[in-house]
Order: structure tokens, then C-alpha cells, then sequence
């Protein structure tokens, strides 16, 4: 029998407003615990919430860049639970009548593409973090409660672990365009919940879904989702039957465990939250929010092939992350040769950045210094192969090329007079190549470059050596 | 007569003529209480000392200027659920005997800013869930007109406090009945206004779409000054209404020819004591002499209101005081076993039973399955009941009722049965229900000499035309800051 994955997804994000979004504290992420707090994110008696606009406004933008419908009328709900991290013993969310709803993102996989649709989109705020679990108990850190997030919760259209990357990459890379959130999963900022069920083939119902919480990075989507898939193939083909439950993936392990069944599940008791007032947006409100969102991933790779002529996978490359696309673009103004650009930004700024252990965001490098750099190469004054040791030092220095480039002695040498020493020398202590050129092995030339290159640790401009050796080795012929 | 038998704007007129000193005013109402609060319990924690430093610092300053405002030195009382800065604010509740808010209430920013002097914060109903402030932790207050008798409730220490001349004004909250209530059984003004008029910041939640704050006083000139004070747009509550300050003195003894007094079958009905009923016929005979129109009115849902009360505040409640869970300030319990343990054994010592009857109440009428039954039902009748009294206002400016079926009954009569303590709000609820202003002022005693209260409903931000009702009858009747026997002894 042939089984298919259904996959559907529920992606936390948490938006980048500079205050909370009840109360007037900083949302900045690792400050010493609950120094960013006040009696309204505390949960003190009597304090009341007041919504923060900048959410509606990151929310409204959020959905139409996810091509949702805004609703006119929605409003806040509580979501009733008891625990520690949450000091009102309520979330505010949105229950019935959320902010979006009804929203595609079409993806691409295997030369294929595909809508994925997106059911809903809510307001809601974050819950603090429990420390310290050990014998004596646990302590809570409070600075996270209140911070906004958006959930973004998606049909079940997803077929494959590499159909919901896909998907959850897309959504981040549009998110992080249109400066809602800054999506930093290490910190937190994009977190996927994966539902996910086992059916034949072709069936045209659902089986039963299990749900894994708070993956934080794509790679343990991925295997998660590849995990549970195989675990519930396994189970069907026993013939057992799957438990809807909630389940925890343990990214260490790579396993997935029962944390939860539907029966233990809470009862949350939402009810309209009665300290805030419904969130009515005009038409006008929301056709200036759309005239205020940035340039989207798509439109902005078709512009780059057809503006800057760079073919479609450099103007993927460069469109698929926000940081990329805006670096790319300052260079561009500064220095206009796109596809050098693009070529140096694919393949010299990766392995860097990497060696760093760095991320796009975090890059030492600025369109200014990449743009002298290129000059740099451009006329003359150092080659490619010196070109790529110095981005390796503004990388390491965050000195500007041409300093470096002064500073080491980089510059190639073209002082034909000082070549000219160095290549007599060279040419003097290698006979073997002038019995080799006499004998018309034309290769022989290239030995005595390799040679003069290494004397002058790479330096010597190439064309003026070449033309200076041939010179010197015709008084020997 | 004595300083402290004056009403706050006769205090204000002597203050403004320099014939008293903020000092003798307020040492005056401290002698007052140090008389009669041993008897009636109305005070939770006395400010006194703090209270004559104020007094003193501000004689000062008026020997160099004029007073700014009429509250100007005027000591007063406020509920122990309206939050101020490093003074304990209790709710009358264990769970927060020891709480200290680092932060204060809208309501005693601005008596603040209008120099009040605060003498001290008032008994009250647990989390203000009561009809007689039996259901505090601490203390019973006693009605200062029979000490055997309830001073009515929530509110009832801020009640007393006016009643037995022990602050010249104070603050309660309302939430079914709890300001008109305990003025009705203590013979004083209270109002409770528009729901949105003035700010719930610093007000700790029961229910939070139906409480509101308000003034209890002396006579309904004193209500309408300190309603300046209080009313008006807060940004920090989202449901404050963003509408223009408003002076509710003007108009007020404009009187009542030609305007409109409703009078409905629905709020006479059964249960309403005949003295009660008869005060209130001789009320609305005094409307009529004075020249207003009487116009019979009806309602279609009045009934449901108190079920729907009950549904609504409970769920609320049930969601406000679940963060009462002993993790980050009151009270946690001693001993327990891992984190559910703490919860449990915190909020079941924590809470007096009426308040957990509440939560209990409002967590299964949230709960999966019972909601469309409970809660949201109880909403649509909510919505009912406000289409009832847009009807009603319709064809009258002011509706007449009586506060309380009764006048305040015995201390400990009804704690055994909750729902007839229930009904004693069963005319005072629907008010809240439909966010409209209320007013109670006393109208007569009965046979035993207690208190009867007369309420006056107007439509949303109607306030103006209520006072002006209210004190045109005020004016007339005579029943105008009448003495309890107890403070005559003093
Ligand atoms: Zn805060």
C-alpha cells in the first residue's frame, strides 16, 4: 500500500515592535532576566492591557504579504491556563474572529509548483520562559511575556518534509522582507508547530493527526517531520491505530515522544477579552498598509533578471533571503556590475561567513567595502586571487580594503624595473627551462610565471611578468 | 454643628473662606473615626498620620494662594480594590494580605492631582463579590444606623465611611449593585456611572465589562463634584470613553418640569418590601407635584438579567483572579507538593468561599460544551436587555426604581443562602448590564428607621439629567444628608 503525509503547520513569529504589546517595555531579546518588565506584563491586580498599534499594523502587513483577507471586525480573546511563564494565568489571543484569514503562498519543489494555503492569521502574545528546572524548583524569566507574535496557521496541503521546508522558508524569507519580524529562529523569533497525518493514497479522507510543537530551525522540521511520518507508517502498517496527541520532538535524540493526549488536553475557555476593543480597520487603513509593504521576494526577483540581466538562479540566490537582496542592492548602487556583485556575494561570501560561524544578518562586510574591493580588482590594482585574501581580512579585521591592501603591500607589482630584477634572477637559476623552451615546450613559460608569482607572493601583475619573462628568456635563445 | 456632619461643598465653601484650616477639617474626621470606627469597622487601614502630615504641608501652601479645587483638602475614603502606590491593598482578601502596589489607580491619581487628603482604605466584599460585606477576610462592617444590621455591599466600608461621618466622600466600585446598594442601606449617594466614564486602571478586576467606579457622598451637589474629578478619558483603559471633561454641577438645580419619569411594572415586582414600595409611590407622587410627567414603561427581558449577571460577572471572575496562584506576589500556601499542588492548596486557602462559588461558577460556564448554554447566551441577553432600556429611554429621560427590594437586613440572615443574598441586587443589576449611569438616594425610612434608597436610571452619559433629578428631589424631600443614630451619639 502506498501512503501519503499530510502536513499542516501553525508558525509562530514573533514581531519586531520596539514595545510589547500591552505595556510600553522593550521586546529585546537576551537582557538579564525580568528587567524588562512593568505591573502590566507582570499581570499585577488591576492593570489593564492597551494594544500596541504597531502589532495591528505588522499583522496587517503580514497577511497581505501572505495574500490573506483582512478582516474589517475581529477581536482579542483570553485563552485560559494555569502556568508559571504566563502571569495572568490567560494568553490574549484570538479566538473566533482573527486578523487574516484565507491566504495562499505558492511554492516550488522539484521543478513543481504549488499553492499552500493559509487558513488564518492571529494576534497574540508570548509567554515568559521557566529557568533553572533543578530540586529546589524553577525560576521564570518574564521579559518574554508580552511580546507579539503572530500565528500563522496553514491547511493540511503539504505532502513532504521537503514541500513544508520549502513552505517554511518561504514564509520566513517574505516575513523577513516586509520587516514585520526579524525571524531569528536561534532566538526564538519563528517557531513551527507541525500537524501531521498518514493516509492511503489517493484517500479522500484524513487520518489522524498528531502534533509536534516548537521546532526552531528547518533542519529539525525536517527530520521531525520525517520521523514522525516513518513512525506513523510504521503503526498503520501494524495495523495500529494513531493517537491523536500532542507529541515533543527531542532534536538530541531525534525522536518524537507523547507529551500530551486529546483527553488531557486543555480546556482553554476562550472568551472575548473584556479589558480591549474590537480591532476595525477601514478600507482606507488597509490600502495604505499594502501601499506600505516592501518589494515581495517574487516581484523582486523578476526585477532583478530583467533589470540588472543576472540569470534566474543568481536572482533567486539573492532574492531568497531580505539581508541578501538589501546588500546586494547597495553594492549595486555603489559599484554597477551586478553580476560580479552576485558572483562574489554566491560564492566568496558564503565559505566566510561560515568559517565565522556567522549568519547573512550578522555579516562584518558592507556594501561599501565590497564595492572598493571590486574596484579594487576592476583596475588593476590587486588580482582576483589577492582579491579574495583581502574580503578575507575585512572579514577577520573589518579594516577597508584599500587599507589592507597598503597596509600588507598588496598591491600588484607593475613596476617594470623591479620585475625585471626579480625575473633575471629567476630566469638565470632555471636552465632546465630554457633547454625546455629551446627544445619548444611552450609550457615552460607558464613554470616560469608560477615562479615569479611565488617571488613575489602573488603580486606581480601577470600580463606585465609574462610579457618581461619572454623578454628576458629571448637573451638566452 | 460639627465640622464632620457638613457635606464636602459647606466644608469646601469654610475652607475657601479661610474659617477652617485643612488641619481642623481633617483632625476633625479623624476624632470621628477614633469615636465610632471601634463600632463600625468600616476602615481596612487608616492613613491618619499621613493624613494630618498632608493637612499640614497644605495650610501651608494656603496661606500663600487660593484653594485650586473644590476637593482641595477634603479627606475622603477608597475601596480596598483600587490600587495605591506602597500603600497595602488587600481587596479584603488572604490572597493579597501582604500586597503592596508599586503603582496607583487612575481614580486616586486624579483625587491626588485635585489635592484630596486620603484617610484610609474601606472594607469590602472579598474581590467585591457580595451584597453585605460579610465576605471579607477581615472584618464585618456594621450598618451605622442599626450595628446589627449589613451596611450592604460590595462597598460597604466605603459606604459607612460617608454614612457615619468618617471622610466627606469616598470611592466604591460597582460591578451588580455595589455602590447604590450599601447607599441605599446606609442613607447616602451613590452613582454608579456610564460604564467607560471613568477609568478602570488600578481597579482590581471581579468583572471587568461591568465594573466601574464611582462616588459615594453626602448629598447629590457633593456627587456631581466628585464625578468632575474622577470622570474622563484614560488612555492606559482602552474602554475609557474618549469623550470631552464635563462640569456636572451645571444644570443641577434646573428641577424636573416637563421631564420625562419612567416608572416599569418590572421593578415592582415581587419581594419589594411594602415600605419600600410605599417611599417609593410618595417619591413619585413629590416627581409629579414638582412638575414632571410620570410615564408607565416596560421591559421584555428584565427578567433574565440576574441569571445572566451571574453568568457574565462569574466568567469574568473566573479568568481575572485565576493569576491569584501564589507564583509572584500574595499569598502561597505553606506547604505543598509540586507545582498543581501549590496552585491548589494557595487559591483554596487563599479565597473565601463566596469567591471560589464564583470561580466555579464562571469556569464551567466557560467550559467546552456548557459555553453556547452559559456564557454565550447570558451574552445575548445582555444584548437584549440593552435594546430594553434603549426602548424605555425612548419614551422617558429618567427611570425610577427602587434600589434594594429591602432595607439592610441582619448580619449573618442571609449568609447560609447565596441566592437570597442574590436578589437583593435584582434591581441594581441590569444596570450594569446595559453599561447605563444609576444613582441612589435615600428616600425615606422604614418602621425600624433603616434607610430606603430610590434609584434614578438614565441612558448612556445621561449623568447630568440623573443628578438633576436626583437633586431636585433631594431639595424637596428633605432626605438630604440624613444622620445615622450612631453619629449622632458621637
Ligand atoms: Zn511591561
Amino acid at each position: 500500500m502506498e501512503y501519503e503525509i499530510v502536513i499542516g503547520m501553525e508558525i509562530h513569529v514573533e514581531l519586531q515592535t520596539k514595545s510589547k504589546i500591552f505595556c510600553s517595555c522593550p521586546t529585546e531579546f537576551g537582557q538579564d532576566e525580568n528587567t524588562h518588565v512593568c505591573p502590566i506584563c507582570l499581570g499585577m491586580p488591576g492593570v489593564l492591557p492597551v494594544l500596541n498599534e504597531k502589532v495591528v499594523e505588522y499583522a496587517t502587513m503580514a497577511g497581505l504579504a501572505l495574500n490573506c483577507e483582512i478582516a474589517h471586525f475581529s477581536k482579542m480573546d483570553r485563552k485560559n491556563y494555569f502556568y508559571p511563564d504566563l502571569p495572568k494565568a490567560y494568553q490574549t489571543s484570538q479566538f473566533d474572529l482573527p486578523i487574516c484569514t484565507g491566504g495562499l503562498v505558492e511554492i516550488e519543489v522539484d521543478g513543481v509548483k504549488k499553492d499552500i494555503g493559509i487558513t488564518r492569521i492571529h494576534i497574540e502574545e508570548d509567554a515568559g520562559k521557566l529557568l533553572h528546572e533543578s530540586a529546589d524548583g524553577s525560576l521564570v524569566d518574564v521579559n518574554r511575556c508580552g511580546v507579539p507574535l503572530i500565528e500563522i496557521v496553514t491547511e493540511p496541503d503539504m505532502r513532504s518534509a521537503e514541500e513544508a521546508r520549502v513552505f517554511a522558508e518561504k514564509v520566513r524569507n517574505i516575513l523577513e522582507y516586509t520587516g514585520v519580524s526579524d525571524c531569528k529562529m536561534q532566538e526564538g523569533s519563528m517557531r513551527f508547530d507541525v500537524n501531521l497525518s498518514i493516509m492511503e493514497k489517493g484517500a479522500k479522507e484524513y487520518g489522524t493527526r498528531t502534533e509536534m510543537k516548537n521546532l526552531n530551525s528547518f533542519r529539525s522540521l525536517v527530520r521531525a517531520v520525517a520521523y514522525e511520518s516513518k513512525r506513523q507508517i510504521i503503526e498503520l502498517k501494524k495495523g495500529h491505530r494513531i493517537i491523536q496527541e500532542t507529541r515533543k520532538w527531542d532534536d538530541t535524540k531525534g525522536v518524537s515522544s507523547s507529551l500530551r493526549s486529546k483527553e488531557e488536553a486543555h480546556d482553554y475557555r476562550y472568551f472575548p477579552e473584556p479589558d480591549l476593543v474590537p480591532i476595525v480597520l477601514d478600507e482606507a487603513y488597509i490600502e495604505a498598509m499594502k501601499k506600505a509593504l516592501p518589494e515581495l521576494p517574487e516581484a523582486k526577483k523578476t526585477r532583478y533578471i530583467e533589470e540588472y540581466q543576472l540569470p534566474e538562479y543568481d536572482a533567486g540566490v539573492l532574492t531568497a533571503s531580505g539581508v541578501t537582496a538589501r546588500f546586494f542592492e547597495e553594492t549595486v548602487a555603489l559599484y554597477n556590475e551586478p553580476k560580479q556583485i552576485s558572483n562574489w556575494l554566491m560564492v566568496e561570501v558564503p565559505p566566510l561567513l561560515k568559517e565565522l560561524e556567522l549568519s547573512m544578518e550578522e555579516i562584518p562586510l558592507k556594501p561599501t567595502q565590497l564595492a572598493e574591493l571590486l574596484e579594487l580588482v576592476k583596475d588593476g590594482t590587486i588580482s582576483g586571487s589577492i582579491g579574495k585574501k583581502v574580503l578575507s581580512d575585512v572579514f577577520k579585521t573589518g579594516q577597508n580594503p584599500k587599507v589592507i591592501v597598503e597596509k600588507e603591500g598588496l598591491a600588484q607589482m607593475s613596476d617594470t624595473g623591479e620585475l625585471e630584477g626579480i625575473i633575471e634572477e629567476i630566469v638565470k637559476n632555471q636552465p632546465k627551462s630554457i633547454e625546455d623552451i629551446k627544445a619548444g615546450n611552450e609550457k615552460a613559460y607558464g613554470f616560469l610565471t608560477g615562479q615569479v608569482m611565488k617571488a613575489t607572493k602573488g603580486q606581480a601583475n601577470p600580463q606585465v611578468a609574462n610579457e618581461i619573462i619572454r623578454k628576458v628568456v629571448a637573451k638566452y635563445l | 454643628m460639627a465640622l464632620t456632619k457638613k457635606t464636602l461643598h459647606e466644608i469646601s465653601d469654610l475652607l475657601n473662606k479661610k474659617e477652617v484650616t485643612v488641619q481642623e477639617v481633617t483632625q476633625s474626621v479623624i476624632d470621628q473615626i477614633d469615636a465610632v470606627e471601634n463600632k463600625t469597622q468600616a476602615y481596612l487601614k487608616l492613613e491618619t498620620e499621613q493624613a494630618l502630615e498632608t493637612a499640614r504641608t497644605l495650610d501651608e501652601t494656603l496661606k500663600s494662594r487660593d484653594r485650586k479645587n473644590v476637593l482641595e483638602g477634603i479627606p475622603y475614603g477608597l475601596k480596598d480594590n483600587m490600587c495605591t502606590k506602597g500603600i497595602l491593598t488587600t481587596c479584603a482578601s488572604k490572597m493579597l494580605y501582604n500586597f503592596i502596589p508599586p503603582y496607583d489607580a487612575h481614580v486616586y491619581e486624579r483625587l491626588m492631582v485635585d489635592g484630596g487628603i486620603l484617610l484610609g482604605k474601606t472594607n469590602m466584599d472579598e474581590f467585591a463579590m457580595g451584597s453585605s460585606t460579610e465576605n471579607s477576610a477581615y472584618q464585618v462592617t456594621k450598618n451605622p444606623w442599626d450595628l446589627s444590621k449589613v451596611p450592604g455591599g460590595s462597598s460597604g466600608g466605603s459606604a459607612v465611611a460617608v454614612a457615619a461621618d468618617m471622610a466627606y466622600f469616598s470611592l466604591g466600585s460597582d460591578t451588580g449593585g455595589s455602590i447604590r446598594q450599601p447607599a441605599s442601606f446606609c442613607g447616602v449617594v451613590g452613582l454608579k456611572p456610564t460604564y467607560g466614564l471613568v477609568s478602570r486602571y488600578g481597579l482590581v478586576a471581579f468583572a471587568s465589562s461591568l465594573d466601574q467606579i464611582g462616588p459615594f457622598t453626602k448629598d447629590v451637589e457633593d456627587c456631581a463634584l466628585v464625578l468632575n474629578a474622577i470622570a474622563g478619558h484614560d488612555k492606559k483603559d482602552s474602554t475609557s470613553l474618549n469623550i470631552d471633561k464635563k462640569d456636572y454641577t451645571v444644570g443641577l438645580k434646573d428641577g424636573v418640569k416637563g421631564m420625562k419619569i419612567g416608572v416599569a411594572k418590572a421593578f415592582f415586582g415581587q419581594g419589594l418590601l411594602p415600605e419600600v414600595r410605599q417611599k417609593l409611590e410618595e417619591a413619585i407622587a413629590l416627581y409629579k407635584e414638582m412638575g414632571a410627567e410620570i410615564v408607565d414603561v416596560s421591559f421584555e427581558y428584565l427578567d433574565y438579567a440576574l441569571s445572566a449577571y451571574y453568568m457574565i460577572s462569574s466568567a469574568e471572575a473566573s479568568s481575572n483572579l485565576a493569576r491569584y496562584d501564589g507564583i509572584r506576589y500574595g499569598f502561597r500556601a505553606e506547604e505543598f507538593d509540586g507545582l498543581v499542588d501549590l496552585y491548589r492548596k494557595t487559591r483554596s486557602q487563599g479565597f473565601g468561599s463566596e469567591v471560589k462559588r464564583r470561580i466555579m461558577l464562571g469556569t464551567y460556564a466557560l467550559s467546552s460544551g456548557y459555553y453556547d448554554a452559559y456564557y454565550k447566551k447570558a451574552m445575548q441577553v445582555r444584548t437584549l436587555i440593552k435594546t430594553d432600556f434603549d426602548e424605555v429611554f425612548k419614551n422617558c429621560d429618567v427611570l425610577l426604581t427602587p434600589t434594594s427590594p429591602t432595607t439592610a437586613f441582619g448580619i449573618g440572615e442571609k449568609t447560609s443562602n447565596p441566592l437570597e443574598m442574590y436578589l437583593s441586587d435584582i434591581y441594581t443589576v441590569p444596570v450594569n448590564i446595559a453599561g447605563i449611569p444609576g444613582i441612589s438616594i435615600p428616600c425615606g425610612l422604614d418602621q425600624q428607621g433603616l434607610p430606603i434608597g430610590m434609584q434614578l436610571l438614565g441612558s448612556v452619559l445621561s449623568e447630568e439629567k440623573l443628578l438633576q433629578a436626583a437633586w431636585a428631589f433631594e431639595n424637596e424631600s428633605g432626605y438630604k444628608n440624613m444622620k445615622a443614630p450612631l453619629g449622632e451619639e458621637a
